[in-house]
């Protein structure tokens, strides 16, 4: 169903004391990954809303990581804990209205962890490569909240 | 906004040779914001600083986007850049074109399209940017040094030599850390406790240091300049004002322990003072261990002491401080002995460590200086040494070099043969790392001159036969298959981070790798600072370092703070949250979320005095600017400056 050539888009949002921190080190010390990725600083995990996740994929996104410090190292204390609890509920709510919920992924990458980092980019690209492009209209659970056609 | 422009550095090639920055120049002058686009090898350099201050200036840019490094790298220069200029420095985005594109992909075609695309997010992101004032905040002129070792007294006499009223935590009863523990020191073999006791005496002396002993570190909150941190004095159950320090509790008190000071080597009291040169020299009651506190009988000590200082009721006090600045100085730990089973550590009485060795060594050891056998006091007439014992070995989950063990082994080997004439002293190595002043000099002495044998190859296995140990190595060199009859076997065991230097890593909010080494903010341009404003590294607790290294960078986290202290106010970035007065409901939801308690209440009145609401109010200096109440808020009345729902929607719609 994908169009040849299709390459996926990911958007990750990432914290600046882990995760941003920790890509910039997979960049320092020249790792390689997949370039499907845009990533959005943003101060914290927990500063992230279900609705930027909406939007990203309403704008294109194939798949959105949410990635931040690992649980108890978060900068601001428990911002972390937020997001994870958030995207939790979130998740369920994705496959209640039809978007695969493994289009969303969350994970905590320090910012010593820039192989990590890497790793994990490369690894959602394959994935969401075998999941193909995002479409909603014509998506993907059986969720009860599937809309119909109109 | 229009008037947005666009800088693209190549970074001399870091950026050009993978990102096509005239095509990107090309694309981006298309952009329905951007009136001003241009390119340069090196927009930080000051020609290139001079490009976008011109740009600003003549083509009446309302913001900037420079696309380039890591902002984590140079945001504040370009923001500085542009407020010389006179455009409000917070209109200026960075995109990371080279760490998050040029450094991580290869592909060209590729790596244009998505500097292209970061470009794209970064200028729509500036659109919605408001120029934005620098709060700033009082700084409290007053610093905590944790942990007593070496570094910890560095760092705090530093301090107190220049006027800062310094507060010194040590969680032991006494300061000087391990550094007292050690016999001489390489490469001049000057008297460890000669040079420190003299600090630890100063410390003791000076005014501007308050020193809290036998204490640990409760909880921190807070920011730079404005530390308010909780300390728990550990109940000591001899009252520090009125103990004279004689030493009577501690010669009549009927319990033996192991002693820590001395590896488990000597023994304590239950009541005692780790070592004579103590400071304080107050003893504590070791509650575990003490008769009274265990079976209810006994209070010997409270009989004898003539002060009347022993206390048993005496309870864990809480106190709180307010401090500008902190540095963490908690040293290191030795590997413990059940991780190097083979070699038969901890089974064998006479396999011992480093600092076990130190501390025969030393004439006010337990052995008062004499080199004996641990199993059955005698002198030993073989020894071997061992080094990168645990280090160097991934398999033990100690990838990295301790950095100190060839030195001191060497160290070992002489004193050894100074010792006990006519010993045979066997270095196991697998390199000979002594890159530092003086250093290899001294190794080729123990080699050349003091008759050690050094021998380049890993032993694979100890075992016990008769009262000898069985040393199974190779000789690398000659490629030989050696056994070797000892009497004692040193390990040179693997620095490791304190056990719970993760636990206080979160208290303080700083980063750690993947061992428990502190992180500092740059591995080489800020090594004594943490990614945490305010909190200072210095010593072991960072990653293993010899006496200079740590008293180097002890003095550098010291000036850090003097740095940080000759200012009288401190400006804050202004990316903190602030909340619509108009729509809040005042539900408080966001006064729960808070993680810096920053969230207080205001109460809304009308011209005659009436209360008409109670709204949400953030404490500017307070704010981290995390932002977890804007996601909190349910009316979408909080907005996060520098990273509101505007700038990070405008990013998301330009995918």
């Amino acid at each position: 169903m994908n169009e040849k050539g299709w390459r996926p888009k990911i958007v990750a949002f990432v914290c600046n004391w882990c995760t941003y921190a920790g890509a910039d080190l997979a960049g320092t010390v020249r790792l390689s990954y997949s370039p499907e990725v845009l990533l959005i600083r943003v101060p914290c995990s927990g500063r992230v809303t279900p609705f930027m996740v909406l939007k990203a994929f309403e704008r294109g996104a194939d798949a959105v990581l949410i990635s931040g410090c690992h649980p108890g190292d978060c900068h601001y204390g428990s911002g972390n804990y937020l997001a994870r609890r958030r995207f939790h509920l979130f998740k369920q709510l994705m496959e209640f209205v039809g978007i695969n919920p493994n289009r969303l992924w969350l994970s905590w990458v320090s910012a010593s962890e820039g192989g990590k980092f890497a790793n994990l980019i490369d690894k959602m690209v394959n994935e969401i490569k075998s999941l193909g492009k995002f479409n909603y209209s014509m998506e993907e659970t059986k969720g009860e909240g599937t809309p119909k056609h109109s | 906004m229009p008037g947005i422009g666009v800088f693209v550095c190549w970074c001399g090639s870091n950026i050009a040779s993978t990102v096509d920055v005239e095509r990107v120049v090309e694309e981006v002058s298309k952009l329905r914001d951007v009136s001003f686009v241009t390119h340069y090898k090196y927009m930080c350099s000051s020609p290139g600083q001079n490009i976008i201050k011109e740009a600003i200036q003549n083509s009446k840019l309302e913001g900037v986007v420079v696309a380039a490094c890591s902002p984590r790298m140079h945001e504040l220069t370009f923001r500085k850049a542009a407020k010389e200029a006179g455009l409000n420095p917070y209109l200026l985005e960075m995109a990371n074109i080279r760490e998050q594109c040029s450094w991580v992909h290869s592909d060209k075609k590729i790596a244009t399209e998505k500097a292209i695309q970061l470009i794209r997010m970064s200028v729509a992101k500036v659109t919605k940017n408001l120029p934005l004032e620098e709060i700033k905040v009082s700084v409290i002129h007053r610093a905590l040094v944790i942990g007593g070792g070496i570094a910890g007294i560095q760092s705090a006499l530093d301090l107190a030599e220049a006027g800062i009223e310094t507060l010194l935590l040590e969680r032991t009863p006494s300061i000087g850390g391990h550094m007292a523990q050690l016999d001489e020191t390489f490469p001049t073999l000057d008297c460890s406790q000669c040079i420190l006791t003299p600090k630890m005496v100063s410390v003791a002396q000076n005014p501007h240091i308050t020193l809290h002993t036998y204490s640990e570190l409760e909880k921190v909150d807070g920011f730079v300049g404005n530390f308010r941190v909780t300390i728990k004095h550990k109940a000591r159950f001899v009252d520090e004002k009125k103990c004279t320090g004689c030493g009577l509790c501690q010669q009549k008190c009927p319990t033996q322990i192991p002693a820590e000071f001395d590896e488990g080597i000597g023994k304590r009291k239950a009541i005692y003072i780790p070592f004579p040169q103590a400071v304080p020299n107050i003893p504590v009651i070791d509650k575990e261990h003490c008769i009274w506190f265990k079976k209810g009988k006994c209070r010997v000590c409270e009989k004898v002491c003539p002060a009347g200082a022993i206390n048993y009721e005496q309870q864990d006090e809480y106190i709180t401080e307010e401090v500008g600045a902190i540095i963490v100085a908690t040293g290191y730990r030795l590997m413990p002995k059940n991780v190097y089973g083979e070699y038969g550590y901890g089974r064998f009485k006479d396999v011992i460590n480093g600092l076990e060795f130190e501390r025969m060594l030393s004439a006010s050891g337990p052995t008062s200086g004499k080199v004996l056998r641990p199993s059955d006091g005698k002198e030993p007439k073989v020894v071997v040494f061992i080094q990168c014992a645990g280090s160097r070995d991934p398999r033990k989950g100690v990838p990295y070099c301790s950095r100190i063990c060839c030195m001191y082994t060497a160290k070992h080997s002489m004193l050894l043969k100074h010792k006990c004439p006519g010993v045979k002293a066997i270095v196991f190595y697998i390199d000979i790392r002594a890159g530092g002043k003086g250093y290899e000099e001294f190794v080729r002495r123990a080699e050349e001159e003091e008759g050690a044998t050094f021998i380049r190859g890993r032993v694979s296995r100890i075992y016990q036969k008769g009262n000898k140990l069985i040393v199974k190595g190779v000789d690398t060199l000659t490629g030989s298959q050696l056994e070797v009859e000892a009497d004692l076997v040193v390990l040179a065991t693997a620095i490791m981070p304190q056990e719970d230097a993760k636990e206080l890593a979160q208290k303080l909010g700083i980063s750690y790798d993947e061992y428990g080494f502190f992180t500092e903010a740059h591995p080489k341009l800020r090594p004594v600072e943490t990614s945490k404003a305010g909190v200072f590294l210095a010593g072991c607790a960072q990653a293993p370092k010899d006496i200079p290294d740590v008293v180097a960078q002890a003095s550098g986290a010291a000036s850090k703070v003097l740095a940080l202290f000759s200012n009288k106010e401190l400006v804050r970035e202004p990316i903190i949250a602030k909340v619509d007065e108009v729509n809040c409901v005042g539900c408080f939801a966001c006064e729960k979320s808070c993680p810096a308690q920053a969230i207080t209440r205001k109460e809304i009145r009308d011209k005659s005095g009436n209360l008409i609401k109670e709204v949400a109010k953030v404490e500017p200096g307070v704010c981290q600017g995390c932002g977890a109440c804007v996601v909190t808020c349910r009316g979408g009345c909080i907005r996060l400056e520098g990273f509101s729902d505007e700038q990070l929607f405008a990013e998301v719609n330009v995918l």
